[in-house]
């Protein structure tokens, strides 16, 4: 074959995409009043029936929340965190089969695509909407492996050994306000084992949801990849548009041991009135990968810097962001690599596009501790700025404590030009189809990253940003 | 059927173009039917890229005088000027670039796909299905072997890393894939060495044949080697001051441009004050 070519369709996508703003009737088993109190944090405890070291910590949490200041740096944050519910519960259980999940909740996934991708191309899927994962699968030759792959608050029950020995050692309650936040609230998310020297082939996907209005979500998502294994797993989030803001709070940690792998890709397109504050962070053992993929489309502000620790000689991480700031929205993105072993190596790509007033942000740190002899690390970051009421930043932080090691930066900013878009509208192209296939270009390098159904999910998105850009 | 292609014309009439203040084409007439090889000759900044980017509607080139025109074979008549780039792709205007732009990231093929999608089927909307993805494929590889061009190219992105005279078979290509009915080659010789050159010109004769109406720019006259033209008109001070056939280019090959510039004092004289404010402009180096 001649040519290889993109398909144009949206056969395995996420789903109808355009159609992510609908909301449904509020029927919840469960609503906390509004605000965030000792009380509140008590009340979560108690639906949950958690046990008292999780109780404790979540109450300690909550102090450290209150006596953190607000970070001085990165977007505006404008958030009432006495207007917001931090917990909704919307059903009484976990289905296993789409049949046992509750109507109107079902067809909120069903429009998003979910069973649809579930029945093609995954391995397993959790649905979490509002404060609980309502939906779960796993495939049973992986769960016979010994794969675990549920919501962490069943985790909490199931796994407490697994689940205290690494439950908020990588993210600290001190680490950060929102990480503070999330640990005094937090409910949901995936909890993930993958057992010495299992590769899991298809990608293990979460989908989170956000459906009422003023709300707080909270998920808190732990893997553990063993030795030798290896896994891929995926995020979507989505949510309608209220007049009100909503916060979306996760905190994610990874522990890569040796020799295994772990790739974690995000394609958030959440409404853009949500705060999305977010703390990821992996270390990496001997040998060990450690891969983020992270696409930020949606959100009003989203802070988001995935990190990668690399602990043991060999390790490597990679941090491959897309930031895409239209109109209100500000994209405060970037990574974080601390080398603190020998021979460890790095590379981030971040390609931030703002558009129609929208800002991008850039913010990164690279460090290299005392003794992290011949480590390299790789920093290349583009921006492109469609038109003149739009602005990127680039704020790279470079910290070297060690002389024998290697370390590139690269940065540039680009606008499309007046010559490229004549040359593809002279080719027949509409000015706003000619914008679009000069965005999807410079993305290229990271979408083709992807899968194909997200390389697919991306395109389609960047095509929907771009929408009523020209003219 | 002859009769009806024969009267396809592209008719230009009294063009004068501005380039923010310095007006640079200055009543330009040309008329070419479909199926006619017109060389288009004259010394460096007479206009000639201009009169190029005028017909295809670069933003930057302002029409202040004049019209084109496009008869189309029923005889109905299309004012181009008031057209968007696209849409005059998309009536079969096509402009080889003397240095066409690079796209990152987006392959020739996907490029291509789109671009001959729209100008094929003119009422697409956007959105809509593109060409499909087989019987695309089949054509492109078909035009390309045909262009003796790489399979690889395909997957290339556009023009990003290509070497002058990959740059220029690629233009080729684009022009074989969108089949216009009038073609404006600018420069496609420049930079090429002249085995590259003969591939060119080669290529042109055997897609344009006598499908096209042809408008080449050049200097020299080896594009013209399998492209003997029909009629050669010479530009001088943003006009065309004289029209002739075959043997003109040969001429102006041999003897350059002096015969033109005692003949036609006034051209020359703009064509000097051109040059000069061309030198005051920063810009211009």
């Amino acid at each position: 074959m001649a040519t290889e070519l993109k398909p144009d369709t949206n056969e395995l996508g996420l789903g109808e995409i355009n159609k992510y703003d609908f909301r449904n009737a509020e029927k919840y088993i469960f609503k906390s009043r509004k605000g965030l109190d000792a009380q509140i944090v008590h009340q979560i405890s108690d639906m949950k029936d958690e046990p008292q070291w999780m109780r404790d910590f979540r109450l300690q949490s909550l102090e450290i929340f209150n006596s953190k200041p607000m970070p001085r740096w990165g977007g505006n944050i404008d958030i009432d965190f006495q207007d917001i519910f931090y917990y909704i519960k919307p059903s009484d259980r976990q289905g296993r089969s789409w049949d046992d999940v509750p109507d109107d909740i079902k067809r909120t996934f069903d429009k998003l695509g979910i069973p649809e991708a579930e029945k093609k191309f995954l391995a397993g899927v959790k649905a979490q909407y509002e404060s609980e994962v309502v939906y779960g699968s796993l495939r049973e030759d992986l769960s016979k492996q010994g794969v675990i792959f549920t919501d962490t608050d069943s985790a909490v029950r199931e796994y407490p050994d697994l689940v205290r020995e690494y439950f908020s050692k990588i993210i600290p309650p001190t680490d950060n306000k929102f990480a503070a936040l999330n640990s005094a609230v937090w409910s949901g998310g995936s909890f993930i084992y993958v057992p010495k020297g299992v590769k899991i082939e298809f990608p293990l996907q979460a989908y989170f949801r956000i459906n009422a209005e003023s709300m707080g979500q909270f998920e808190r998502t732990l893997i553990i990849v063993d030795e030798g294994a290896q896994i891929h797993y995926v995020e979507g989030c989505t949510a309608p548009m209220y007049s009100t803001e909503s916060l979306h709070s996760a905190v994610v940690e990874i522990i890569v041991k040796k020799h295994a792998r772990c790739r974690y890709t995000t394609i958030q397109n959440w409404a853009n009135n949500i705060y999305n504050l977010v703390t990821k962070r992996a270390v990496a053992y001997e040998n060990a990968v450690m891969e983020w993929i992270d696409g930020n489309l949606g959100s009003r502000l989203t802070m988001k810097y995935p990190a990668v620790y690399m602990l043991e000689p060999g390790a490597r991480g990679e941090i491959l962001s897309i930031a895409f700031a239209s109109n209100g929205q500000h994209q405060d993105a970037g990574a974080k690599v601390v080398h603190a072993a020998p021979h460890t190596s790095s590379r981030i790509i971040s390609k931030s596009i703002s558009k129609n007033g929208g800002r991008s942000s850039y913010r990164g740190l690279v460090k290299i501790e005392p003794g992290a002899r011949k480590s390299k690390s790789n920093v290349v970051c583009d921006a492109l700025i469609l038109d003149s009421n739009s602005r990127s930043d680039t704020y790279p932080y470079i910290e070297v404590d060690e002389q024998d090691v290697s370390i590139g930066h690269e940065a540039s900013v680009s606008k499309i030009g007046e010559e490229q878009l004549f040359y593809l509208t002279s080719r027949g192209l509409s000015e706003a189809e000619a914008s679009t296939m000069i965005v999807s270009g410079f993305i290229e390098p990271l979408v083709k990253e992807l899968p194909m159904e997200y390389a697919v999910e991306m395109n389609r998105l960047i095509e929907l940003q771009m929408e009523g850009t020209v003219g | 059927m002859i009769s009806s292609t024969q009267r396809e014309t592209l008719r230009i009439n009294d063009l004068h173009v501005s380039v923010g203040d310095r007006e640079i084409l200055r009543g330009v007439n040309l008329t070419f039917h479909r199926g006619e090889t017109h060389a288009l000759m004259g010394p460096n900044g007479s206009g000639k890229s201009t009169l190029g980017y005028a017909i295809m509607g670069h933003p930057g080139y302002d029409v202040t005088r004049g019209s084109i025109e496009l008869v189309t074979a029923e005889g109905q008549s299309l004012n181009v000027l008031e057209m968007e780039p696209n849409e005059r792709a998309r009536v079969g205007i096509f402009l080889a670039f003397q240095r066409p732009m690079s796209i990152p990231g987006v392959k020739m093929a996907d490029f291509l796909r789109h671009a001959t999608t729209n100008v094929r089927r003119p009422d697409r909307k956007e959105g809509e299905e593109l060409l499909p993805m087989r019987d695309f494929r089949k054509e492109l590889k078909a035009k390309m072997e045909q262009l003796r061009m790489d399979p690889e190219f395909a997957r290339r992105y556009v023009n990003d890393g290509f070497s002058g005279g990959e740059m220029k078979r690629a233009e080729i290509l684009q022009m074989a894939m969108l089949r216009p009915k009038f073609a404006i080659l600018d420069e496609t010789d420049s930079g090429l060495d002249v085995d590259a050159v003969r591939l060119a010109s080669q290529s042109i004769a055997e897609i344009g044949g006598a499908e096209m109406g042809i408008l080449i720019i050049t200097h020299h006259d080896k594009l013209l080697e399998h492209n003997r033209p029909d009629f050669t008109h010479v530009m001088l001070g943003g006009r065309i001051v004289e029209t002739g056939g075959p043997e003109l280019a040969e001429e102006l090959h041999r003897s350059g441009y002096d015969r033109i510039r005692s003949q036609y004092p006034d051209a020359a004289a703009d064509e000097a004050a051109m040059r000069q404010e061309k030198h005051v402009e920063p810009a211009a180096g």
